[in-house]
């Protein structure tokens, strides 16, 4: 048992909350169901239907048909893995500082990060134009650069440094005993054990870049990435590649994800 | 900069501090000088033809609020609404997966994040799908006879409100989630070795532990909300604009760019007076544990 209100373990009260469990996860899952089915449906127009019109692959055959929206894509993935590898590289040391030293920055440090991750979105996008604005910097690919990696930065931070709260300082000095300078020991001792920390926060960047819409929208100008192509089409009519790529990049990254957790299971770290 | 040799030769005082400037040169730069931008902005003069310049012209904001009250207004609505149906649906969830979910804990977390491989934008699309009038859900129900023709859902603040809470709910679990983890097992038990009910145990222990995770996810949810502008854009109508799709209007199409900024300077004191309660409440480095 582990240990919860009902220690006589037949309570009809637990076997309510698994069930609305069940419930509440089809719920969640129901709009993904809707996508990949529809990814699916024929489209005689060029236009996802809302009926039901047959199967047919179609879509999947000309994936990478509308040339503005896979350039788009192309967009939402040179970000994100810029974002991922500029924030985590930026958050690594701030989060090492963090989780290791009392100083007298750490509060207002603590605060500036929390404030980076609460702030809705609408105001980070809007402050970022007004400076783009004031600035005269025009609005592009570099902007939306800047604005992800400055949102992604902050979540890297606690994600890293929670890794790096959980070490044994021993270790590291341990090292420093046996003469490793530390430089040597920071590459040797420290990074390694933090390594699944940093690679957590890569994903995290990563993925919240990739889908992010609001932020990009005010600093995009005329540079489309995949969110904002998509949300351009909403009034025009969404053709079923969106769909077919939406539904790719679900698959993948789902079975990427199920494979990081066996292989992260089997080495015995999870 | 996060060379510990020349870290060491600093000295120890020295060290956080040099650790810290990449991260925080950036978040000045890019978080910390747009924000003072943004309000230097919204006290600007001027028009779209010539440019604004800075001018201590507070009238934006009184125009803001006279002008857009009602938008205003039904963003905090809204806002309100969807984080507190969020709460109340999640928390058995949570409450489930933390006490009962034994071995497999780590695969419902993941089913619940599931959703987030599809982008954000097309969940919400899904959604419009799926209640648009003959969709999915509506059209079969006018086939049967279930619902008379002319009922829709889009486009009426019931859509909004539930999209804003379909796309909240992963973002609450997590955080409720991590404060009944904490919640030490003993305490329980020993409540109902004290002759507690189960349903008095669950009201004077084990939620007053998990305030905290209440309110985080409840700042998170509600912020986040109060800001959004794409489920009022696919799934709403005119009826159902919010201050973000006016922050927009503002910025990309009257080009009323100290309006724009002053709407988001109200939605940013709104933030420092979120963050400021808290803070006061349950310490700035708790904040950090539940965000992410």
């Amino acid at each position: 048992m582990s240990g919860g209100l009902d220690e006589g373990r037949q309570s009809p009260a637990r076997w309510i909350l698994a069930i609305y469990t069940g419930v509440f996860l089809i719920y969640t899952l129901v709009p993904i169901a809707v996508m990949i089915a529809f990814s699916f449906n024929q489209a005689p127009n060029g236009r996802v239907s809302l009926r039901w019109l047959g199967f047919s692959l179609d879509g999947y055959r000309n994936a990478f048909a509308i040339g503005d929206l896979t350039t788009a894509l192309i967009h939402s993935l040179v970000v994100a893995l810029v974002a991922m590898v500029v924030s985590v590289v930026l958050a690594t040391p701030l989060a090492i500082a963090l989780a290791r030293y009392r100083y007298r920055a750490k509060t207002v440090t603590d605060v500036v990060i929390f404030a980076d991750i609460a702030a809705p979105a609408v105001v980070v996008g809007a402050s970022l134009l007004s400076l783009f604005l004031t600035l005269n910097l025009p609005r592009g690919l570099f902007t939306i650069f800047i604005a992800h990696i400055a949102f992604d930065v902050a979540f890297a931070v606690v994600v890293i440094r929670a890794r790096v709260a959980t070490l044994d300082r021993s270790l590291d000095r341990a090292a420093a005993d046996l003469g490793a300078t530390p430089w040597v020991a920071f590459w040797t001792v420290t990074f390694p054990l933090i390594l699944p920390g940093i690679v957590g926060a890569g994903m995290l960047a990563f993925a919240l870049s990739i889908d992010d819409l609001i932020i990009t929208s005010f600093v995009a100008g005329q540079t489309l990435t995949f969110p904002l192509w998509v949300y351009g089409a909403v009034k025009t009519g969404i053709p079923p590649q969106v769909f077919v790529l939406s539904t790719l990049i679900f698959v993948g990254g789902a079975a990427l994800a199920v494979a990081n957790s066996i292989v992260a299971h089997r080495s015995g770290r999870s | 900069m996060s060379d510990p040799v020349s870290v060491r030769r600093l000295g120890r005082g020295a060290a956080p501090y040099l650790l810290s400037l990449p991260s925080w040169a950036y978040l000045a730069a890019f978080f910390i000088i747009p924000l003072v931008s943004m309000l230097s902005m919204s006290l600007a003069k001027g028009n779209p033809l010539v440019g604004y310049a800075f001018a201590w012209n507070f009238a934006e904001f009184g125009k803001a609020v006279t002008q857009y009250n009602t938008q205003l207004i039904r963003s905090f609505w809204y806002g309100a609404l969807s984080t507190f149906i969020t709460l109340v649906i999640t928390y058995p969830v949570a409450y489930w997966i933390a006490f009962y979910g034994g071995k497999h804990k780590g695969t419902f977390l993941f089913l619940i994040l599931l959703p987030f491989f599809v982008s954000f934008v097309i969940r919400t699309l899904a959604w419009q799908f799926i209640l648009s009038d003959q969709g999915l859900l509506l059209g079969t129900l006018k086939a049967l006879h279930l619902l008379p023709k002319t009922t829709y859902v889009l486009s009426t603040p019931a859509a909004v409100v539930g999209g804003l809470v379909y796309n909240s709910v992963a973002y609450y679990i997590l955080p409720l989630y991590v404060a009944l983890e904490k919640v030490d097992r003993r305490v329980v038990r020993a409540a109902g070795d004290l002759y507690a009910s189960p349903s008095a145990t669950f009201w004077k222990v084990i939620l007053p532990l998990s305030a905290p995770g209440i309110f985080a996810g409840f700042l998170l949810v509600f912020v986040t909300n109060v800001g959004d502008f794409v489920n009022a854009a696919v799934l709403g109508g005119p009826g159902t604009r919010m201050i973000g799709n006016i922050i927009q209007y503002n910025f990309f199409d009257a080009q009323n760019y100290p309006m724009a900024a002053a709407l988001s300077s109200i939605l940013m004191f709104l933030l420092i007076l979120a963050i400021y309660l808290y803070a006061r409440v349950f310490g700035a480095e708790q904040i950090q544990e539940y965000a992410a």
